[in-house]
């Protein structure tokens, strides 16, 4: 058997039980809607809601993730044949890594890991 | 009997039993967290909720809130992008139980001459997978966040998918001198690797441990680490808006993703199903019987992994919510650059 086989299972099964709790609370559920209800929850704050402009910082934060994430996977497979590459692959990875130094003070000189 | 549908048929059986660990999860937790609460705070917590004239320490408490949950009113605000407002909880509680699945929960087992390892999802790329696929978790929060149409919910699910976003890299370096030790990526050969009990993570790569509990706490988005939904900035943050059934799957996703990297952080670094000072093998020896060691082991794991649960509880109600600019902070100028050091550092001495 494929061992993707389980995954496709689990997601199916994920669906079916999200869809029958959601099904479950919409059948069993008193159901009155007033004008208020359908408002956005907040504490008092007048209401001005609908979708709003957030700070450039979580674009910077999501784009310096993928940099990052990618080396850390490219780490990954070096990890794996580690034994086999011996200190070549230590080597390598040195100067992979300073690469990845120099790339990380880079951002941590033009201040985009500061939160103020 | 033919091989595929034996097959398919033990995956049938363990994927019952692991929705069935993952179901009755949040029930117990939650009331585990609200007794050790007021336990901690000197309140009596709920203890009245029970069967008939036993109370059970209020133990029934969870499983009442959660019929309650369901008869509630559904609520869905009238600006709120409908169809991902309605697709955002499913969408959070898919990965989490992918990730619940590929975790290696014991030994194989043999049933009819068929070696049956007590494992769902089992792919050669080991628990890269279930890093990945804790990843994909954030798009249930983003999506929550941003079909509510709330500001609170959109800063909540912003905030929780930066820092998830953040720590992830933190996690995923943490675990490189793992595969550097045992020299593989599948959970089961890692198990396999710690059988002495010195051989242990924890103390062949005590830091990267260190790193690794830090990360665990600011995935699952708990306290300390809690930002997304500190409830006296952001009302309950991405998932203001969501009520009852909906709410509940939230919660089911967030308790799933919780025992899936406490159980990860055992195997990983405490020996999995490896029981104390006594190895699998000789454990087999000792018992007699295939099965029976396997089922010991799976006790073990489970044992491991209440303890990283109650840890995850002890520490909620310990410690103070940190501010976003230190929770930032911790994770980007301390913590990446610490696991990068531990990646050359432990590269170097395997290497002397």
């Amino acid at each position: 058997m494929s061992p993707y086989l389980p995954i496709l299972l689990i997601i199916l099964i994920a669906l079916v039980i999200g869809g029958a709790m959601s099904a479950l609370a919409h059948f069993c559920g008193p159901r009155n809607q007033t004008a208020a209800k359908k408002e956005p929850f907040e504490c008092g704050v007048p209401n001005s809601s609908r979708r709003e402009k957030m700070s450039v910082k979580f674009y910077l934060t999501s784009i310096l993730f993928i940099l990052f994430d990618i080396e850390t996977v490219f780490l990954y497979l070096w990890a794996r044949v580690f034994k086999t590459l011996g200190w070549f692959g230590v080597a390598e990875i040195f100067v992979f890594l300073l690469i990845l130094v120099v790339g990380y003070v880079y951002v941590l000189r033009s201040k985009a890991l500061d939160w103020d | 009997m033919d091989l595929f549908y034996f097959e398919l048929m033990a995956a049938v059986v363990k994927m019952c039993v692991i929705l069935a660990m993952a179901l009755q999860l949040p029930p117990i937790m939650v009331w585990i967290e609200r007794r050790a609460g007021a336990f901690m705070q000197r309140r009596k917590g709920p203890n009245r909720v029970g069967l008939f004239k036993w109370r059970l320490w209020g133990l029934l408490q969870s499983l009442v809130d959660t019929i309650k949950l369901i008869f509630k009113e559904e609520s869905v605000p009238e600006d709120a992008d409908k169809v991902f407002f309605h697709l955002a909880p499913v969408l959070s509680l898919i990965p989490a139980l992918l990730a619940l699945s590929a975790l290696s929960f014991g030994n194989y087992i043999i049933l009819f001459d068929h070696e049956i390892p007590l494992q769902l999802i089992n792919l050669n790329v080991g628990f890269l997978f279930i890093l990945g696929i804790s990843g994909m978790g954030i798009y249930g929060i983003v999506l929550a966040g941003w079909a509510s149409s709330n500001k609170f919910s959109l800063l909540g699910s912003l905030r929780a998918s930066a820092q998830m976003v953040s720590y992830e890299i933190p996690m995923g370096l943490s675990l490189i001198p793992i595969v550097l030790i045992y020299n593989s990526l599948e959970l089961g050969s890692i198990v396999e690797a710690q059988a002495n009990t010195w051989q242990w993570g924890i103390f062949l790569a005590p830091i990267s441990f260190f790193i690794f509990l830090i990360t665990m706490f600011a995935e699952t988005n708990r306290a300390p680490f809690d930002l997304a939904e500190s409830e006296s900035e952001l009302i309950a943050g991405f998932h203001t808006e969501f009520g009852s059934s909906k709410f509940a799957l939230f919660y089911l996703a967030e308790y799933v993703n919780m025992f899936t990297l406490a159980t990860l952080c055992s195997i990983l670094f405490f020996g999995g199903w490896q029981v104390p000072f006594i190895p699998h093998l000789k454990l087999i020896e000792l018992l007699g019987s295939h099965n029976l060691a396997s089922f010991i082991g799976f006790v073990t794991l489970l044992l491991k992994s209440a303890f990283f649960m109650w840890l995850y509880v002890w520490v909620r109600w310990t410690l103070p919510r940190f501010r976003y600019d230190q929770l930032m902070k911790l994770g980007w100028k301390f913590l990446i650059p610490l696991s990068l050091g531990n990646v050359f550092v432990t590269s170097l001495i395997l290497m002397m």
